[in-house]
């Protein structure tokens, strides 16, 4: 039976089991809402299309499964462009659909015509133009194909209005053949051989455990690897909930703010294994001053990662949980008390950094809210199962620094793009993916008003998504910049004019809290986790100058901190 | 060092702007770049000349890898392989210049495709150092316009 492209749409989303859609109507994409009106996807009307992206991207980071998105053509499509550059730059697996002007007139300038594929050509993992009805149930599986497998990524495919209105035989594929592409699965059982007998042949070993970790899902090999080895794991910022923040061999993060003892242990060490990780410039500092001692394993699904921003001495292409996999069978039965007595000096030696610096803040009861004990309140409350969003900037860093993640999934930051507005309707799609977890956006007053339109979108669908922010009047990460580097000529940081983020939340049938003093934090953290049918707003007015140490400044060795 | 890089690619729109993207995007650079379909009309392929150090290369034949459209890349540098590529002169002649240039373009093989009172176009093929000798030789005539096609580039087969 012949069914129109828009009806093909629907079917093939059914095929990839898609339940949730995050997006926003127009002229172009009419046909498909037209046939979304009774189709059994739940489509989640967002306030603005950077949002139907980063709640896709929260959906696809907290559930593992892909996110979809679909918006009209023109501006539709060039608002989702932030929201896909946030997604590519953090390997998350999004499927966006845009409306396009019919292919008669596309070139033509025609009203909300934007050539989307060509625009969004740099930060998508691949993208599609469809031609023609007959190609649409391909694209569309390849499409999710492409996005969810190898390294993951989004996918963007551009769907002309006479393609969604033309009809055809519908075949749904049932596999994917592409010749250029065929990722590689499986580490070479060579290189992991060697791999292994190198970290046997180290006393200073230390794992650096990246995103690719919980993308993979490889975080209990991870932890099977670092306890039979007994190494020491540090993680990225992407990385956090890879390897459990409570975990005796975990140093927390490292990099520009990460710990005294993380870092110290990268240029000291004598053998890293990189796994899933990217020797990001935030990581690494320095570059040429990275883990100078060290012998380099790089594990990672995608070869362009390998020896890009270092030289790597054993490289592995695989994905992390096989590779780990086959890292655990190599090691199966072997007793390894000689290697583990081997590394006790080393670790002696982490147990004494972690001594001479640990991250720390005072609160002084009369004194001004510190923005740590606010995300240290919120991690006590709720015991540390939550799920925790953030914006970025001084909220990000925080976040990562006092609230310990032992599970992955439940940390979703922008890492690599560093999107302020990415926090909000993130947690606005981990909600929708877990509708029994808590979920909280850790947030600044900054970042916070660059998405709060979406509080409409979270009261229209009762989710009681929680948002603290950390209210300090500034764009607190430039400030401190300022502070440090530009004489504290604090040009354009000041926020002199916020709304009243309590009248605010009220405004749009949300529940708005305020604490100015620090006893105030944990009553409002308490009747926030106690409201469970609409967004609450906490607005924790905080220390304004409070600055996010340690910090390794731009370009400098990461042995170079500024500690406070 | 300069490599030239064989380039399969999927004979589809969009594709030349994706390799291209990828180039300008990273900072790498393209010396010349040929594009054209193969015996299979679902397949072009790219000959790319560019250069860099090792590890450029090797980004840049990663990152060509990476592209869902390419099927293979080829670094034609590390193996034996022909290289050729065409050029078209117009070089201005009197009729006093007129015999000279003729045998320049003779000693080359060239062929005169245009004449005019005023000039030869001529059209040469060779590898780089042919290309780079004839032009040499016919600059001091006055070279008034030139094109050349870029690099074409393939492997020579086993000899055995």
């Amino acid at each position: 039976m012949k069914r129109t492209g828009a009806q093909i749409f629907i079917e093939a989303l059914l095929r990839e089991g898609v339940k949730y859609i995050f997006g926003y109507p127009g002229g172009a994409v009419l046909p498909i809402y037209n046939e979304l009106f009774d189709a059994p996807i739940n489509h989640i009307l967002v306030r603005h299309e950077q949002a139907a992206v980063h709640a896709a991207d929260g959906y696809a980071r907290a559930s593992g499964k892909p996110g979809v998105v679909l918006v009209t053509s023109g501006p539709g499509a060039t608002n989702t462009v932030t929201g896909i550059a946030t997604a590519y730059m953090d390997s998350i697996p999004v499927v966006v659909f845009t409306g396009q002007v019919p292919t008669p007139l596309i070139g033509n300038d025609a009203f909300q015509e934007a050539d989307i594929v060509g625009i969004t050509r740099p930060c998508t993992k691949h993208n599609y133009l469809v031609k023609d009805v007959k190609d649409l149930a391909r694209i569309i599986k390849e499409a999710f194909y492409i996005a969810t497998s190898g390294r993951p990524g989004p996918v963007l495919v551009d769907l002309p209005k006479d393609v969604l209105t033309n009809s055809t035989e519908p075949r749904y594929p049932s596999e994917v053949k592409l010749r250029g592409y065929n990722p590689t699965y499986k580490g070479h059982p060579k290189q992991i051989e060697k791999a292994l007998n190198l970290i046997l042949r180290s006393r200073r070993p230390l794992i650096y455990a990246g995103g690719g970790v919980v993308l993979s899902g490889g975080s209990e090999e991870l932890r099977a690897f670092a306890e039979k080895l007994n190494i020491p794991v540090t993680m990225t910022l992407m990385g956090l909930g890879g390897f459990p923040g409570t975990h005796p061999l975990s140093l927390g993060m490292l990099g520009m703010h990460g710990t005294y003892r993380a870092n110290m242990a990268v240029t000291h060490c004598d053998c890293l294994i990189a796994i899933g990780s990217r020797f990001d410039d935030r990581v690494t500092g320095k570059i040429e001053e990275f883990a100078p001692h060290a012998k380099i394993v790089h594990v990672d699904i995608d070869p362009t990662s390998i020896s890009k921003n270092v030289q790597v001495d054993i490289p592995i292409v695989g994905d992390v949980k096989l590779v780990l996999r086959d890292f655990l069978r190599l090691m199966e039965g072997r007793d390894l008390s000689h290697y583990h007595k081997e590394l006790e000096e080393w670790h002696q030696q982490i147990e004494e950094w972690k001594r001479a610096h640990r991250m720390a803040y005072q609160q002084k009861m009369r004194g001004k809210i510190k923005p740590q004990y606010v995300v240290e309140k919120i991690y006590e409350l709720t015991r540390g199962d939550a799920i925790i969003t953030t914006e970025v900037g001084q909220n990000q860093m925080w976040a990562a620094q006092y609230y310990l993640f032992d599970k992955p999934r439940r940390f979703l930051t922008s890492g690599g793009l560093g999107t302020m507005g990415y926090g909000f309707p993130a947690a606005i799609g981990a909600q929708f993916a877990h509708p029994e977890m808590t979920v909280i956006d850790i947030a600044g007053d900054g970042s916070i008003q660059m998405n709060i339109q979406e509080l409409a979108t979270a009261v229209q669908y009762r989710l009681p998504v929680k948002v603290a922010i950390l209210n300090n009047g500034f764009l607190g990460m430039v400030r401190q910049w300022q502070e440090l580097f530009y004489d504290k000529r604090y040009s354009a940081s000041c926020i002199q004019v916020a709304p009243d983020f309590v009248k605010l939340a009220q405004a749009y049938g949300a529940v708005g809290l305020r604490a100015m003093k620090p006893r105030e934090v944990v009553p409002v953290i308490e009747k926030a986790l106690s409201i469970k049918d609409r967004p609450v707003i906490m607005d924790f007015h905080v220390d304004r100058e409070e600055s996010v140490y340690p910090m390794v400044p731009a370009g400098a060795p990461l042995s170079k901190m500024l500690l406070v | 060092m300069r490599h030239t890089i064989s380039v399969l690619v999927d004979n589809e729109f969009g594709v030349l702007s994706r390799v291209a993207g990828l180039f300008s995007g990273r900072g790498f650079n393209i010396e010349s770049l040929c594009v054209a379909e193969t015996q299979d009309p679902t397949v072009s392929r790219m000959t790319i000349v560019t250069s860099g150090d090792d590890q450029i290369i090797e980004q840049i034949t990663k990152q060509l890898n990476k592209l869902i459209n390419v099927i293979k890349v080829i670094d034609l540098t590390e193996t034996e392989h022909i290289e050729r590529e065409m050029v078209l002169l117009k070089v201005g002649t009197t009729s006093e210049t007129r015999a000279e240039v003729l045998r320049i373009a003779d000693i080359f093989r060239g062929r005169i495709v245009d004449v005019s009172p005023t000039s030869y176009t001529i059209e040469v093929t060779g590898d780089e150092e042919k290309i780079e000798a004839i032009m040499t030789l016919l600059k001091p005539f006055g070279i008034k316009e030139l094109v050349r096609t870029g690099k074409v580039a393939i492997a020579r087969s086993p000899k055995k």
